[in-house]
């Protein structure tokens, strides 16, 4: 048992690492908002590593610099946010279900879009300690790149922040195309949720939507419709 | 301002973290119905698919270098790429697009 959390936490060291490279390279813009807002270095560097939500902390900062009420920017977090709960709900399938609670409170630090694509779509049951393994590495690159932004602005040439941001991307990328070359359906799916979110994006009277509600709103039509046309049988679901 | 900074912080945290939290500790069982759990099968993979496109064409300094990453690293990811991999050949894909496309 011990040798086995030993394994996962080191996996997630590892696979901690591009997510560490991207959230640095990120969360500069976050640190340079910040400054604009009036928040000082060591503000901000907390806030990045407690909330780690590039959408949640962009919408904060800036409501924070307009001199929002509290409730506002509660309220506005909730909204930019609520994305992870099904993320969390997804995970609460994924883990043992006799799991402890200590562990579920733990890992609801670091439910970020980052750390739970990869630890979803690890094979059978999820190991509590590869999201602690990739939390480990990956908080210190948010926060980081956080406090690099307040203090220095730009500290990386533009060419570097512009080629690390993409590794989050590239990784979304390996975590499901796998699925969709062995899955006809995901693979339909993801072209579908490509050709939406573009569609989102493209037409003008959405602008009014934040990105994380865009998100949630496409996640949830596109997953249910697909769960009413195509549910999964018995085990094909398990683990997912 | 007139408002406490630190307030603001302890307010995004505390609700955040308990969107992040609830469900996961509150749904302790295996969820049995054919609907809900086919739901949260596809959530991932959509969920990802529509955080990648077309964000990532707006994430760097060049439309382009974004796109030939993307390619790239959906044929990487196709046959066999790991998410190491991926991630780092997207990284240098663009840096060295850029080379060339951003003066």
């Amino acid at each position: 048992m011990l040798t086995d959390r030993k394994k996962w936490f080191l996996k997630g060291l590892k696979d901690g690492i591009p997510i560490m490279l991207g959230y640095f390279a990120v969360s500069i813009a976050l640190g340079i908002l910040a400054r604009k807002a009036g928040i000082t270095a060591a503000q901000a560097t907390i806030a990045s590593a407690l909330i780690m939500a590039s959408a949640g902390q962009h919408i904060g900062f800036t409501l924070i610099a307009a001199g929002a009420g509290y409730l506002e920017v509660v309220v506005m977090e909730a909204i930019a946010n609520a994305r992870y709960l099904l993320m969390s709900t997804a995970l609460s399938q994924k883990v043992d279900p006799a799991l402890p609670l200590r562990h579920r409170l733990l890992m609801g630090l670091w439910i970020t879009d980052e750390i739970f694509g990869v630890s979803v779509s690890v094979e059978g049951r999820l190991n509590p300690y590869y999201n602690y393994g990739m939390a480990a590495v990956a908080t210190p690159g948010w926060a980081l790149g956080t406090l690099a932004g307040v203090v220095l602005g730009n500290v990386l040439p533009a060419r570097v922040v512009s080629a690390l941001s993409v590794g989050l991307y590239g990784m979304f990328m390996s975590i499901f195309v796998p699925p969709a070359r062995k899955n006809r359906i995901i693979a339909a799916l993801v072209a579908i949720s490509f050709a939406a979110s573009w569609a989102f994006n493209a037409l003008s009277w959405f602008d009014i939507i934040s990105p994380g509600v865009k998100i949630i709103i496409l996640t949830v039509a596109i997953s249910l419709g697909a769960a009413l046309l195509f549910p999964v049988k018995g085990g094909e679901g398990r683990g997912a | 301002m007139g408002h406490n900074v630190y307030l603001y912080i302890l307010g995004m945290w505390a609700v955040s973290y308990l969107i992040r939290v609830l469900p996961l500790t509150l749904i302790r069982r295996e969820i049995t119905n054919t609907t809900i759990r086919s739901f949260l099968f596809y959530v991932p993979y959509v969920t990802l698919a529509v955080m990648t496109f077309p964000a990532i064409l707006s994430a760097t300094q060049s439309p382009v270098a974004a796109g030939i990453a993307l390619a790239a690293g959906l044929a990487l990811s196709w046959f066999g790429g790991s998410l190491f991999q991926v991630s780092v050949a997207c990284c240098a894909i663009v840096f060295v697009a850029e080379l060339v496309l951003v003066k």
